[in-house]
């Protein structure tokens, strides 16, 4: 599903990908963890196309497409899903505006028929509750007034909305209090655990991992995968800290 | 009759004095509305399609009168929404004006108000949205009579600049002669905020599609107030931005 070889990339001509290597097979979900600094949330906007990333070396596939060849949007529509560690605000566009358009802009460039405002709203709906969300914050402007929790919340509706094949989720578990983290797990495992579908779990924490085992996990220091193993190595590292387990 | 301005005058400082001058024949002498007392006038004013675009009107509003207008400025060429309002006491002025445009033209929402009498409130929400080398401009001068106790006169002015080539301009002018009034503008010059196009665009939008949504959501409050039928200036608005946004 999702393989990525010796990436290098650069922020403000800064290094902070420096050869980083990992294969996400389809039905799997991996979650990456490391320290602050250790390029987390540089790997996913690099995974995004976010503009400021630069790619100096290296090379990732998206079910055998070279990523990089596919604009920000381009790779929503192939099925790409990116959560956003601080999901931003949009005055004066609803969410139901908001990811009606974006969800019929991908349908279009699939060749697929658009939704109706009545069909949206039923999807809508169906998804927000299956995340314990009131569909009537789908109505109010894009996470404007939300708190932390609603907008990690909102994060998970849009996915579920969005239905894709790999979900990039860069620390959905910051901020949240224990029941939006049950809530986000339990939106994780409905959506995205399939046979056909991966997840890269980008987190700081193991406590999310309590709620969605990863089948494998990293640990990510200085721009590079460090270790890999099971769901246990999550466990050594809260017990035995960064420090110890990247050594 | 009168003489074609000149831009030495305020209120023609960046006005297309060339494009006025094909027209000003018909244009002299503004449309005068009278609003009599206790009554209510709701208009549209929706651009004309002509490539020169120029309304100029002298309003009085009696006391206690209601007036709502909702101006969208979109003309290719030149686009020209001139007022002169005059409020007696307790009246109640609003204006909603959008200057959409790019190419080369020239938008401008030019606007006195007289407060001649007291507790009158006037309230002037405009949006511009530019791009290439078009200009958009708001004129807004407030006088407040000696007489106009209670005066509560707001403006609100944002402009979003889509190109490196297109200008705003928002010019707020007041001259008060009462001592206990309520005036309050506020002016921002500003241009597509990036994080909300890149979320955007993870989200799937095409970027043009992604401009015309943040457009819409800029612009789109404006309308909000119009009761009954909104005379369709919400698409027209929602074409013309999406027509910038390309």
């Amino acid at each position: 599903m999702l393989k990525i070889e010796n990436l290098h990339a650069t922020v403000a001509g800064k290094p902070i990908l420096n050869g980083l290597t990992l294969t996400v097979p389809a039905g799997e979900i991996h979650a990456i963890m490391g320290p602050n600094g250790a390029g987390k949330s540089t790997l996913a906007y690099v995974l995004g196309g976010r503009p400021g990333y630069e790619v100096t070396e290296g090379s990732v596939t998206f079910d055998g497409r070279d990523l990089f060849e596919m604009e920000p949007h381009e790779r929503a529509a192939a099925g790409m899903f990116l959560g956003f560690q601080y999901p931003v605000e949009i005055p004066g566009v609803s969410y139901l505006q908001f990811l009606r358009e974006s969800l019929n802009s991908q349908r279009r460039s699939r060749g697929e028929k658009e939704l109706s405002g009545a069909e949206f709203i039923r999807l809508s709906k169906d998804k927000a509750a299956l995340l314990g969300m009131d569909a009537e914050m789908l109505k109010r402007p894009v996470n404007v007034g939300f708190s932390g929790g609603e907008k990690k919340r909102a994060e998970m509706v849009q996915m579920g909305i969005m239905d894709p094949r790999l979900a990039i989720l860069d620390e959905t578990d910051s901020g949240l209090d224990i029941d939006a983290l049950k809530a986000v797990g339990a939106g994780i495992n409905s959506i995205m655990r399939a046979p056909d579908r991966s997840v890269l779990l980008i987190t700081h924490y193991q406590r999310l991992l309590d709620y969605v085992t990863p089948d494998a996990v990293h640990v990510l220091s200085r721009g590079k995968i460090v270790r890999s193993g099971g769901p246990e190595l999550a466990h050594e590292l809260e017990r035995e800290g960064y420090a110890e387990a990247a050594a | 009759m009168t003489a074609l301005p000149t831009r030495k005058l305020e209120a023609y400082r960046y006005a297309d004095i060339d494009a006025l001058r094909d027209v000003w024949d018909g244009l002299a002498q503004p449309d005068e509305v009278k609003i009599a007392a206790q009554q209510r006038l709701q208009q549209i004013w929706l651009p004309s399609g002509d490539e020169i675009d120029i309304r100029r009107v002298e309003m009085v509003v009696a006391a206690g009168a209601v007036v709502r207008i909702f101006a969208l400025n979109n003309a290719s060429r030149y686009g020209r929404y001139e007022i002169d309002v005059t409020m007696h006491e307790g009246a109640d002025f609003a204006l909603f004006g959008a200057n959409i445009g790019g190419g080369n033209s020239t938008l401008e929402i030019v606007t006195t108000l007289k407060h001649v009498a007291p507790g009158a409130t006037s309230h002037q929400t405009i949006r511009s949205v530019l791009g290439d080398k078009a200009t958009g401009s708001f004129l807004g001068r407030i006088e407040v009579a000696r007489e106009g106790q209670q005066t509560d006169a707001e403006q609100s002015v944002k402009a979003m600049l889509l190109d490196r080539g297109a200008t705003a301009n928002a010019k707020p002018e007041l001259e008060i002669f009462a001592d206990d009034v309520k005036c309050a503008h506020g002016a921002t010059v500003g241009e597509l905020d990036r994080n909300q196009l890149y979320y955007a665009a993870a989200r799937g939008l095409d970027p043009v599609s992604a401009r015309a949504l943040l457009l819409e959501g800029f612009v789109g409050g404006l309308w909000d107030e119009i009761e009954g039928d909104d005379q369709g200036i919400a698409e027209m608005a929602r074409v013309a931005l999406r027509k910038v946004a390309a």
